[in-house]
């Protein structure tokens, strides 16, 4: 097997002190192939380690405990030849649309730096071809976008030129931290249209960091789902979504406010809980404080990867009558059936 | 919020912030009379035994003189120019040293971080003052001290609040969305300091200038008043030494006492407002928009 | 009770900068009934966020209510005094805000910041009919008694916003208005605060404007529906009917635009950007988008006109 793109072997992300601290991430183990094109998604609340996962990705989190590696080497060690080659081949698509630009400077800033630190064009006419082409290709107009500054631009503008900038560099991965959810509901059809045609026509893999299932299951190929810094469940977003088994999925897809009116919220009472748990070191599952079906084994034990489909690992104990995925093949999940 | 163009622009703004107008205003006018008025004044006229002492404001001297026969019209007009050159001199000598150590250990961190908090945390906790009366009075020649020594001496410890301010802004800064992407694209760290952080730290720079200025300013006459300073050259500071030493107030010779405390207010009404002029630009509202 | 609790009657803000005018909420008019809930949903530029700000008279300037009225209880909001305003809110009418960690005092304890507002309309409590107050408050928003000595560090986002629902039932307004209050929660927190807010709804029989950018949401949560764009209202109708035949085809859209848990991978949007609420197109201001806008669209501003009982719709197609 080849080595893979970008790889987080056993990481561990902790924030705080030594009194007062968080589990960002527990233990992830996660590998993308760079010739697996599929769109993989990493949902979860806030505090569920997703942002997390993307910016130890990108290298601008280290890892507290494992390493986190582009082509075999850490990205700690990455120098000169290397550290370039990894900013060339891995890019990102943030959530903040005005956050992303710099506003002293105007919008085409954002596409002509990387054309010129990455030597995409050999001239400025054939930069701004490939400007303008990235443009058009998400929907935007050239002459009404360039040359202005971000604060002249609508949010959904700013976003969509965003996901120009990582379609003009075509890298070998995209990371994707909420692209639309500081966008309009109008737009964001368009924007995550323009993701997926990158997928489908460039083959570029994607992973979309979002707490919203919804458009997580429209754009994803497959789904992980995260919670305080562990994998509850992950696979097929297919089955996932239509036929949740852990307990936290099925929990989130009753949450979700379907937009009909004769239907009402699903989902059951017991699993609102009426107070918040502190969280400490939770040895067992970190979900059974909330789980109506916890057991004690829960509590004392953490569940490995249960492997119900070939194409479905659920971290629970209900599903323990099926084989178990070691955590650190979990990307097999993700490979061809 | 694009900034209007050209002069038409920067009237307009002054029209909407009344302090910068008016420190600037003022400083204007402080600048005026310390050089423009000295094409008029002939500089021989503010060293003793120049002209009669001890005379009252009059026609022939309009701002009187002092004990020994200075003619305190030139007298200001000089010293005025000396204290604002030292201050100038001695705030750009702290905001270059402070922006330089601001930048670089508010982005790289690290050991040359850690070693430069450490003598920023020392100099803050030692009163900076006595600092620079120990330092001068240790010259070897403190009497003969030009006004590049002089600024010298002071930017010993102007470096220290730009350096934490710059630091400051620069730590909460590294971590925008637009530097990870300054990143992203291949930018290294010195191209982020300077192209990204840089552009958007002008109106922090520029109120820790104006604060450099204001310290020097203070330093130097801190320093003059106490007689520690060139003996000779007729600082405001030193114009203050010389009335305290020839007892000025029981002799009543107000006219000595009065105008170089009202020079010296000016100056220091002109910065204040300049501060809070340039604070309400750094602000949010334009930290969005720069 | 016949009258509406609540009437907007052609309600303009403009915000005026240097630019010119910009035409924030332009000719807004709706009524609320008691016991109902209203949506108002809107995309970003549309003017729903103004409204609730000129909702409570918090319009600062370069903004003002340019015209119109805003008839509370048979008050018109509009001309009140700022003392007399002051008395009306909370009193009659309470805000629960985007954003509670913004809202909430970070150096006061949750049980003072309860019995604040309370104090502040004049109303005195002893020491032992605080706590009772604070306590029924804890409880109706499903808070545990302890977090009355918390403060709100200590509380995470949907218990804040569960405190500032409980602030703004706490004088038992007419009417409360909340300004997208779950927008910065998860989709689990969030299904806990709109049933709590529910909850409140019905046992205390108050009229909310809820307002908000996701329809989804909507549909689970209102009575009515009302859509506004670029500072118009384009339609309002009971919250079924809007769904099962929109009429305005920019609520169509909205409808359509919709990912649902149904469709895998079929996207659909509104192509186009919204416009310049300083200059808004001639005629319609939708038409630059409307897949069904014609001559007259352009021309023309369509009134805003109660086609059937309870629906009333801006647009030609319904209205020439």
């Amino acid at each position: 097997m080849s080595t893979p793109l970008l790889e987080l072997r056993n990481v561990t992300k902790i924030f705080g002190s030594k009194t007062e601290y968080t589990v960002a991430l527990d233990d992830m183990t996660l590998a993308f192939d760079e010739n697996l094109p599929k769109i993989i998604a990493v949902v979860g609340e806030s505090g569920s380690g997703k942002t997390t996962t993307g910016m130890l990705l990108l290298g601008f989190y280290g890892p507290t405990m494992g390493q986190a590696l582009f082509r075999g080497k850490p990205l700690s060690e990455l120098k000169g030849p290397d550290l370039f080659q990894f900013r060339r081949e891995v890019q990102a698509v943030f959530q903040d649309p005005f956050a992303v630009y710099n506003p002293f400077y105007k919008v085409d800033n954002l596409l002509s730096i990387p054309i010129k630190n990455f030597k995409l064009a050999d001239s400025k006419a054939g930069a701004r071809d490939l400007m303008e082409d990235a443009l058009e290709r998400v929907g935007l107009r050239p002459e009404e976008t360039l040359g202005r500054y971000p604060h002249q631009l609508s949010g959904g503008q700013r976003q969509r030129i965003a996901v120009a900038r990582a379609l003009l560099l075509k890298p070998k991965f995209l990371v994707t931290d909420e692209p639309v959810s500081m966008v309009d509901a109008s737009l964001r059809s368009t924007i995550l249209k323009s993701l997926r045609a990158m997928n489908q026509e460039f083959g570029i893999p994607i992973l979309y960091i979002t707490h919203d299932l919804t458009t997580a299951y429209h754009i994803s190929d497959y789904i992980i789902i995260l919670y305080r810094g562990s994998v509850m469940e992950a696979g097929d977003v297919d089955s996932i979504i239509r036929d949740p088994h852990h307990p936290y999925t099925k929990l989130l897809v009753s949450s979700i406010p379907w937009p009909n009116p004769e239907l009402s919220w699903g989902g059951t009472e017991e699993m609102i809980q009426k107070s918040q748990v502190a969280f400490k070191a939770i040895t067992g599952c970190k979900f059974a404080p909330r789980c109506p079906y916890r057991m004690d084994i829960c509590d004392t034990k953490a569940p490995e990867l249960f492997r119900p489909q070939n194409n479905r690992v659920v971290a629970c104990y209900l599903n323990r009558d099926n084989e178990v995925l070691s955590r650190a093949d979990l990307s097999k999940v993700f490979a061809e059936a | 919020m694009q900034r209007g163009q050209g002069l038409r622009g920067f009237l307009n703004y002054i029209r909407r912030n009344p302090a910068f107008g008016g420190g600037l205003a003022l400083l204007l006018v402080l600048l005026l009379f310390s050089t423009v008025a000295g094409f008029f004044v002939p500089k021989e006229g503010a060293y003793p035994l120049a002209v009669m002492p001890k005379q009252a404001p009059s026609a022939e001297y309009p701002f009187g003189t002092d004990s020994v026969g200075r003619d305190l019209l030139p007298a200001l007009i000089y010293g005025t120019r000396m204290t604002l050159s030292i201050g100038m001199i001695a705030g750009c000598i702290g905001l270059g040293i402070g922006t330089v150590l601001g930048f670089m250990t508010g982005y790289f961190g690290g050991l040359f971080d850690t070693i430069i908090k450490f003598f920023v945390d020392v100099l803050m906790t030692i009163p900076s003052f006595l600092l620079l009366i120990t330092i001068a009075a240790s010259l070897p020649h403190p009497e003969d001290m030009g006004v590049i020594q002089m600024s010298l001496v002071l930017s010993i410890v102007a470096w220290v609040q730009p350096t934490r301010a710059i630091r400051a802004q620069v730590l909460s800064m590294r971590e925008r969305a637009f530097v990870m992407m300054a990143k992203l694209s291949g930018m290294s760290g010195m191209e982020i300091i300077i192209k990204e952080l840089m552009p958007n730290l002008m109106p922090y720079l520029a109120i820790s200038l104006a604060g450099a200025v204001n310290g020097g300013v203070l330093g130097s006459l801190g320093l003059q008043t106490l007689g520690i300073g060139n003996l000779r050259e007729p600082s405001l500071g030193m114009t203050i030494y010389w009335l305290r030493y020839y007892n000025a107030f029981l002799q009543g010779y107000w006219w000595w006492i009065i105008e170089p405390v009202i020079v010296i207010a000016a100056i220091f009404i002109a910065f204040l407002l300049l501060s809070i002029g340039l604070d309400e630009f750094a602000n949010p509202r334009t930290r969005r928009t720069v | 009770m016949s009258e509406p609790v609540l009437q907007i009657k052609n309600l303009k803000v403009y915000y005026y900068v240097e630019a010119g005018a910009v035409k924030a909420v332009d000719d807004v008019s709706f009524d609320l009934d008691f016991g109902v809930k209203m949506g108002l949903v809107g995309e970003s530029g549309s003017g729903k966020s103004t409204m609730a700000l000129a909702l409570m008279r918090m319009i600062k300037p370069p903004g003002k209510i340019e015209e119109g009225q805003m008839i509370l209880d048979g008050t018109d909001l509009v001309g009140l005094s700022e003392e007399r305003m002051r008395q009306t809110r909370l009193r009659k009418l309470a805000m629960i805000p985007q954003g509670a960690m913004n809202a909430l005092n970070p150096v006061m304890r949750i049980d003072k910041q309860l019995v604040d507002g309370m104090l502040d309309h004049g109303i005195v409590l002893s020491k032992e009919e605080r706590e009772e107050r604070v306590a029924q408050l804890l409880e109706m928003v499903d808070l545990a008694p302890k977090v009355g000595k918390m403060y709100p560090h200590e509380l995470s986002g949907g218990m804040q916003q569960r405190v500032t629902v409980a602030q703004s039932i706490s004088m038992e307004p007419d009417v409360i208005i909340a300004d997208e209050p779950t927008s910065a929660l998860d989709v689990v927190i969030q299904r806990q605060v709109m049933e709590t807010i529910n909850r409140l709804q019905q046992k205390l029989g108050l009229s909310i404007i809820l307002i908000g950018h996701d329809m989804g949401l909507m549909a689970q949560s209102v009575d009515r529906l009302a859509v506004m764009y670029a500072g118009r209202m384009m339609e309002i109708g009971e919250i079924r009917a809007m769904f099962r035949n929109p009429l305005h085809p920019y609520t169509q859209l909205l409808i359509e635009s919709l990912p649902v848990l149904d469709n895998k991978g079929v996207f659909s949007g509104i192509p186009g950007i919204t416009p310049s609420l300083v200059n808004p197109p001639a005629g319609c201001v939708f038409h630059t988008r409307c897949p069904k806008a014609w001559d007259l669209c352009r021309e023309k501003t369509p009134e805003f006109v109660e086609v059937q009982s309870g629906r009333w719709v801006a647009c030609h197609l319904h209205t020439a």
